[in-house]
């Protein structure tokens, strides 16, 4: 009898102290984060696509047309090309394409990248309907950037 | 040709049930999920109109786009029939329930009595709907659903059974007007008349939650086990109705549990009463309710049947006997 009631009593003050937490947390602000109409700032060491770096100093791409990150890419995924103009010393980078169907961001293209042109992106919203969507023109990229 | 008041008055009464019975059911669902969502720490709906004010109307719309399939093999009368048996007797307990000093719908003398009579339908109404959709997991819930509710129309029954003893009557409208004047007349804290009454409001309240098939004690839709039991095969609308009719239910057991312990539509101070107390008590209750079943995990079944056969059954004939004592020797 003894056991009886001790076990209602405790089994009803259990039963209480869980109401009380979950009031509790009824009354706490949400901590959820309304996605699409609001975002947190990405992280420094997120990894997106690479994107050309917009030097300030030159007023463009440091790129200097070597094909080192063509070479590194395990996948082929960048083509590199640029020409020289007549009496310019250096070549200047003409396309740069991502073709990011293939990349399985491995980041080899960063790494062997001399003048630090390239860097990884910040950009997570990617989806889309065809292939050829991400297939990315990274000068244009960059042309937008600089406007 | 002039038309006799009385049914005029029928007619706004009627309107106005079913209005308030399809309201409470549309946005008890809302309110389910908001509150649901703060629980949690979420938010809830809040997409479809202003703080998601219009996702039940969306979901209405969507129930009722939906083609009415009957499986096969399942019988087709009852099939049909058994979410109207659960609605319309939900609707029905309304008529008695007094909202105001004036406005009660039909003040029966026997109202308390109608109001059970009605519940014990509701039941009937799952045990067929699953019988008739010939599906396992819906006889199994059927099953559970009927010793379930045998197993708590005791208690309550017999909780009623001492407030009945205490009032004297089985009008509702009387058992409120006898609780007037503050909150210390309440049925709940008559403890001249039986000092255990605030337990047996909690006996009738966790009764209230069974019998409504309400969690923790939700074994007849035990999603993890039985799909979802009883509406297992039912499509579109005729799930609407069913859930219309759990949430109808839940409506009519805190309005019960309201007139019955809280004093209806008085005022806890003795000022103004009116429907608005009727209305804050009720979906206070309600509030409970819902708070209830986001703080406990589903119970087993048979610790379901073992708090009804070994805690609250003897504790609400101990509150019985106590009760008849003390009103013999007082």
């Amino acid at each position: 009898m003894i056991k009886y009631t001790q076990e209602i009593v405790s089994g009803t003050w259990s039963l209480i102290v869980g109401l009380a937490i979950t009031i509790k947390y009824f009354f706490m602000p949400v901590v959820t984060l309304q996605y699409p109409h609001e975002t947190l700032p990405m992280t420094p060491r997120y990894r997106g696509h690479i994107d050309l770096v917009f030097d300030e100093k030159l007023g463009g791409t440091k790129c200097i047309v070597c094909g080192s990150c063509q070479k590194a890419c395990p996948s082929n995924c960048i083509t590199v090309a640029g020409e020289r103009p007549e009496g310019a010393k250096l070549k200047v980078l003409t396309q740069f394409t991502l073709d990011f169907t293939k990349c399985s961001l491995c980041g080899l293209c960063v790494e062997s990248c001399a003048p630090g042109a390239i860097d990884f992106s910040k950009e997570y919203n990617l989806a889309g309907y065809k292939n050829e969507e991400f297939i990315f023109d990274l000068l244009k990229r960059l042309e937008a950037k600089k406007s | 040709m002039s038309i006799h008041p009385e049914v005029l008055r029928l007619l706004a009464f009627l309107l106005g049930i079913i209005g308030f019975v399809a309201m409470n059911a549309a946005y008890l669902v809302w309110l389910e999920r908001k509150e649901a969502g703060h629980i949690q720490r979420r938010i809830g709906p809040k997409e479809v109109g202003p703080f998601g004010l219009l996702q039940p109307m969306a979901d209405g719309l969507k129930l009722m786009t939906k083609q009415l399939i009957v499986p096969e093999g399942a019988d087709a009368i009852l099939f049909k029939l058994a979410p109207i048996l659960v609605m319309t007797p939900a609707i029905m307990s309304f008529v008695t329930i007094p909202y105001g000093e004036t406005l009660v719908p039909r003040n029966l003398d026997v109202g308390l009595l109608a109001v059970f009579a009605f519940a014990s339908v509701n039941v009937l109404g799952l045990l067929l709907g699953a019988w008739g959709s010939r599906n396992k997991y819906a006889i199994i819930s059927a099953a559970r659903v009927v010793s379930q509710n045998v197993a708590y129309e005791i208690p309550m029954l017999v909780v009623v059974v001492t407030l009945v003893m205490i009032t004297g009557t089985l009008n509702l409208q009387d058992i409120v007007i006898q609780q007037a004047g503050g909150f210390w007349h309440w049925n709940v804290f008559k403890l001249s008349a039986s000092p255990l009454m605030p337990v047996a409001f909690i006996i009738f309240f966790i009764c209230m939650l069974a019998e409504t098939n309400r969690a923790p004690f939700d074994m007849a839709e035990a999603e993890s086990e039985l799909i979802a039991g009883a509406f297992t095969e039912y499509p579109g609308m005729g799930f609407g109705v069913f859930f219309m009719g759990e949430y109808a239910n839940i409506v009519v057991g805190t309005s019960i549990a309201t007139i019955l312990f809280l004093g209806g539509w008085q005022c806890p101070f003795g000022l103004f009463p009116g429907v608005h107390w009727f209305m804050i008590k009720m979906y206070f209750l309600i509030f409970t309710v819902i708070w209830i079943r986001w703080t406990y995990p589903r119970t087993t079944f048979y610790g379901l049947l073992n708090l009804s056969w070994k805690i609250l059954i003897p504790i609400s004939f101990f509150n019985l006997i106590l009760t008849s004592a003390m009103l013999k020797v007082f």
